[in-house]
């Protein structure tokens, strides 16, 4: 069990994670989503006792991870900045993390790199951005830690890249389950991954939820503006746009079957809510009050 | 493969009904276990796991332990008893609306029913 109970960090006057109480259960792959600017890295980080909370505390199994040798063995955190010596080749770098590393896997390390085609002799320098992400992905699935926490490592990957990155994380995490925590703009493409999504927004937890369970819990109904807006009454309204006479409203929660059959027979048509659509509307008040 | 429209797990469920509807699926037969389901429709495990649980709790699939999980013998039956309640409701029924919609009436349809014997 990884624990968060009211952490908050702060940048001067800035609150980047806001007394955040958080549970998460080990074993399992998270989501984490958020809009730039929305604590993500900053929770990331205190997760991964990279910073020190300036309130609150992280516990990892029950224990304090902050300056805990044991917790810090197997955490991994690959983040943007890669942390690495840019005159390092590739190579070094990947030696470095098997001293360090109880559980790093040298042979699956090099097999990524075959995947990805990235040759080992090149210097952190003169990588790509897409390269540097590759490494950092490779950094994170050949540690092969019980926690791994990779933010955005998908950065500058190509489509091939991070089709190839989604297949051989879910491939690793069956052969070698643990828990994963992946921080992501791409929802859609890799939302089928995460058994559990966090959604952070300006540094709170705005919902934490089985994956699945949001999948058809939007719906957007679209019609004649008085049939849609009496369709609508009890329910929560995420977001609306008119054109004329008709209108569509976002509803949240899942409608009955009856209800929907009704709604058609009323002349309404209604349409699902993917993920990202229900991210977007959920995270973006100032969007909705602008229109 | 899978939409947004409602839950993978149970997207999961209707489809391995469909499958042992129109016999792809025997009885008896072993189906995928979760974490090749997984892999292959690159989905989370949890996800597949919770598809495949509903399955044996309604008793289309049960369980041999250490081995795997297996069509039982009265899944096809029992499902399309099932469908078949469900037909009229839920297939014929938004025929009619369209029907009245554009208005064709009953008679109109019962002729090209009886045109299709």
């Amino acid at each position: 069990m990884i624990e968060m109970r009211g952490v908050t960090i702060r940048y001067g006057d800035t609150v980047a994670v806001d007394d955040v109480h958080l549970t998460l259960p080990t074993g399992k792959i998270y989501g984490l989503l958020g809009r730039n600017g929305s604590g993500k890295t900053s929770l990331l980080s205190a997760l991964a006792s990279y910073r020190r909370p300036n309130r609150g505390t992280v516990l990892v199994d029950g224990v304090e991870a902050f300056e805990n040798p044991r917790v810090m063995r197997s955490t991994v955190f690959v983040r943007d900045t890669l942390d690495l010596n840019d005159s390092d080749r590739v190579r070094t770098a990947l030696d470095v993390a098997g001293w360090l590393r109880p559980t790093w896997d040298a042979e699956y390390a090099l097999k990524l790199l075959d995947i990805f085609e990235l040759d080992s002799r090149k210097r952190v320098s003169a990588l790509s951005r897409g390269q540097r992400s590759v490494v950092g992905v490779v950094l994170g699935l050949a540690a092969r830690a019980p926690l791994t926490i990779l933010d955005e490592s998908y950065l500058g990957m190509d489509a091939v890249a991070r089709t190839l990155f989604y297949r051989e994380l879910l491939a690793d995490y069956l052969s070698h389950p643990r828990t994963v925590i992946l921080s992501t703009h791409l929802i859609e493409e890799v939302a089928d991954l995460f058994e559990r999504v966090v959604i952070i927004d300006r540094g709170r937890i705005l919902l934490h939820d089985e994956t699945d369970a949001l999948r058809g819990r939007g719906v957007t109904v679209t019609g004649p503006a008085e049939r849609v807006t009496a369709f609508a009454a009890g329910h929560t309204v995420l977001g609306e746009q008119s054109l004329g006479g008709v209108r569509a409203l976002t509803l949240d929660g899942r409608l009955e079957p009856g209800e929907i059959a009704r709604g058609e027979q009323a002349g309404l048509t209604f349409g699902p809510l993917g993920l990202q659509d229900l991210f977007v509307h959920l995270t973006s008040q100032r969007l909705e009050a602008s229109r | 493969m899978f939409n947004d429209r409602s839950p993978i797990y149970l997207q999961i469920a209707d489809g391995i009904k469909n499958d042992i509807l129109s016999g792809s699926l025997r009885e008896d037969e072993q189906v995928m276990s979760t974490n090749q389901y997984a892999a292959f429709y690159r989905i989370n495990p949890a996800t597949a796991a919770k598809g495949f649980a509903q399955l044996v709790d309604e008793g289309v699939l049960y369980k041999k332990r250490g081995i795997g999980m297996f069509v039982s013998p009265d899944a096809p039956g029992k499902l399309r008893a099932a469908r078949r309640e469900r037909f009229f409701a839920e297939a014929l029924e938004p025929v009619l609306d369209e029907a009245d919609r554009v208005g064709i009436s009953i008679d109109e349809i019962t002729h090209y029913l009886g045109s299709r014997r």
